[in-house]
């Protein structure tokens, strides 16, 4: 039925949520696909990665400059709890790398949309699939990245075994907000191929509001308040401070709720606007 | 000067070509504007926190964002499609196409692909500089001027020859397509002066990648901290790198065995 509807353009929504057995049947054979392929390109990984790494590291050797000319500390951060921040940064970032918004428009342009759109599988589903697969690939590849960062700046770090068990599932909550989420925008090529402006100012938004770019507290009184009304400043900053910040256990049980919460908003947001999306679409081959 | 002429014929047929699609000129502004501003807010939160970083001002930090910008619009608009194309095709086995023109393959493979509306930066990233400068209130003289003019020429062709001896490599490794994102990464160093950075990334920076060349010694000509040694090591530095680079580009054609024949 499903099929049938689609190949004429008129599908019937897929489900977002399928029976839980079976969703985890999906997940695991596309991590292995995810694996399978990632392994073979593992110089392309490497020099992704390094070119990721640049950023953190421009942004911990201007804040630690910043640090030392202020006498040893800069909103209570010093040259090692940067250090520490930062390099926690590039394994967030990595958990975080999710299908580009700007991959819709290929998806579309070439109409390989179509032939997924043939499976009785939620497209973004098989996607949030496939990027979990392949992050135990990431993580095994960044480990020697940390180390040298380590060994080069000098991380101070010493987390206590709930900090380390909240860390590990805020990673998965960052990965799923963000996935979502850029996966509504990326739906907006449906309606418009001229989208680099759109995905520009979000990804400035994200940036400046979710301490990718600095620990939210030295951000001005005003941008941490309108940060707490996003959902930027979980997929970044809540899970480097869960990890090497002075969290309350409040505050870390609190931050694991609210990430659940921009989970479900994320999902609700994305089936809404899949639902509009979908009924612009016209395949052109594929 | 025939490398000229033919680079002159690309640039004609490029710009007829996108003067086809004239909104993608607004998009590119819009884009280019939010660069900005997210630039201009980063070294304010930079500057809310201290006087100077590392003996820079804030105008002389503006000052490095214009050259950063103006360097990135460069790279966008002629050197990058380029080598993104050559690796292409050397992939594709459609650099064939390439060997059989009478023209030097090098210059063919290099002047190819030209996109006007990147060059969008270019003149925002002069924007930048002109109210930098002029925050700057040492006003510009006639010998600095030409002294940045020289220092963004070989600037750029430094990091036309580090784009061309990373795209070589394509000749023996086929799947390099990430380099681009290895290379966007690195740049980013750049809106900061190499100065700042620990000695081991600044060496790196400098010879490696020349980003020191392409992006602070040209903003160090504009501050009135550019000594006459550093622009002539920028210079002989950059002859000795397009020679390397060509030596390099002939060894790469030699293992090229072509993929479509």
């Amino acid at each position: 039925m499903t099929t049938e509807s689609a190949a004429l353009g008129r599908p019937a929504p897929p489900r977002l949520v399928g029976p839980i057995r079976g969703l985890i049947d999906i997940y695991i054979a596309e991590a292995r696909l995810a694996i399978a392929q990632q392994l073979q390109y593992r110089a392309a990984n490497y020099m992704y990665m390094i070119g990721m790494v640049a950023e953190p590291v421009i942004y911990l050797v201007v804040w630690s400059t910043i640090a030392v000319q202020q006498g040893g500390s800069v909103g209570g951060y010093t040259p090692g709890a940067f250090a520490a921040y930062y390099i926690v940064w590039t394994l967030v970032r990595n958990i975080n790398i999710v299908f580009t918004p700007y991959g819709w428009e290929d998806r579309i342009r070439e109409g390989r949309l179509s032939a997924q759109l043939l499976r009785p599988l939620f497209p973004i589903v098989e996607d949030l699939g496939f990027f979990l697969g392949w992050k135990p690939v990431v993580v095994l590849l960044w480990l020697p990245i940390a180390l040298f960062l380590s060994l080069v700046f000098r991380p101070e770090l010493s987390p206590s075994l709930l900090q380390v068990a909240v860390f590990a599932v805020s990673l998965l909550g960052a990965y799923l907000i963000r996935s979502l989420n850029q996966s509504s925008l990326g739906l907006i090529t449906f309606w418009t191929t001229r989208v680099g402006p759109i995905f520009q100012l979000y990804i400035a938004a994200e940036l400046l509001l979710s301490g990718r770019l600095v620990p939210m507290t030295l951000m001005p009184a005003w941008v941490q308040s309108l940060a707490s009304f996003l959902p930027f400043q979980w997929t970044f900053g809540f899970p480097i401070e869960a990890l090497v910040g002075h969290l309350s256990n409040e505050q870390l049980f609190g931050g694991l709720l609210t990430q659940l919460f921009w989970i479900i908003v994320g999902a609700i947001l994305v089936r809404v606007v899949w639902h509009f999306a979908i009924r612009r679409y016209s395949a052109v081959s594929g | 000067m025939r490398p000229l002429r033919l680079f002159g014929l690309f640039l004609r047929m490029s710009a007829l070509n996108e003067l086809q699609y004239r909104a993608n000129f607004w998009l590119q502004l819009l884009q280019s504007g939010i660069a900005v501003g997210t630039g201009l807010a980063v070294l304010g939160l930079v500057f809310s926190q201290t006087p100077a970083l590392n003996g820079w001002s804030q105008p002389e930090l503006l000052a490095v964002m214009g050259v950063h910008i103006l360097m990135g619009g460069i790279i966008g608009s002629l050197i990058q499609p380029s080598m993104d194309r050559l690796r292409n095709d050397i992939r594709e086995g459609t650099f064939d196409y390439i060997l059989t023109k009478p023209e030097d393959v090098q210059v063919l493979s290099s002047v190819r692909e030209i996109r006007i509306w990147q060059a969008v930066d270019v003149i925002v990233g002069l924007v930048v500089l002109g109210v930098a400068v002029a925050q700057l209130q040492i006003g510009l003289g006639v010998v600095p001027a030409l002294a940045f003019a020289l220092a963004i020429v070989f600037g750029g062709l430094m990091i036309y020859s580090f784009w061309l001896v990373i795209t070589t490599v394509a000749f023996w490794i086929v799947r390099i397509d990430e380099i681009a994102e290895l290379f966007q990464g690195v740049y980013q160093t750049g809106r900061w002066p190499v100065t700042l950075y620990p000695g081991w990334l600044r060496i790196s920076l400098t010879f490696l990648v020349p980003i020191a060349f392409a992006v602070t010694v040209p903003a160090q000509a504009l501050t009135g901290r550019l000594t006459p040694e550093t622009l002539v090591l920028a210079v002989a530095f950059g002859i000795g790198l397009l020679v390397l680079t060509r030596a390099f580009f002939r060894i790469g054609l030699r293992h090229y065995s072509g993929a479509s024949a």
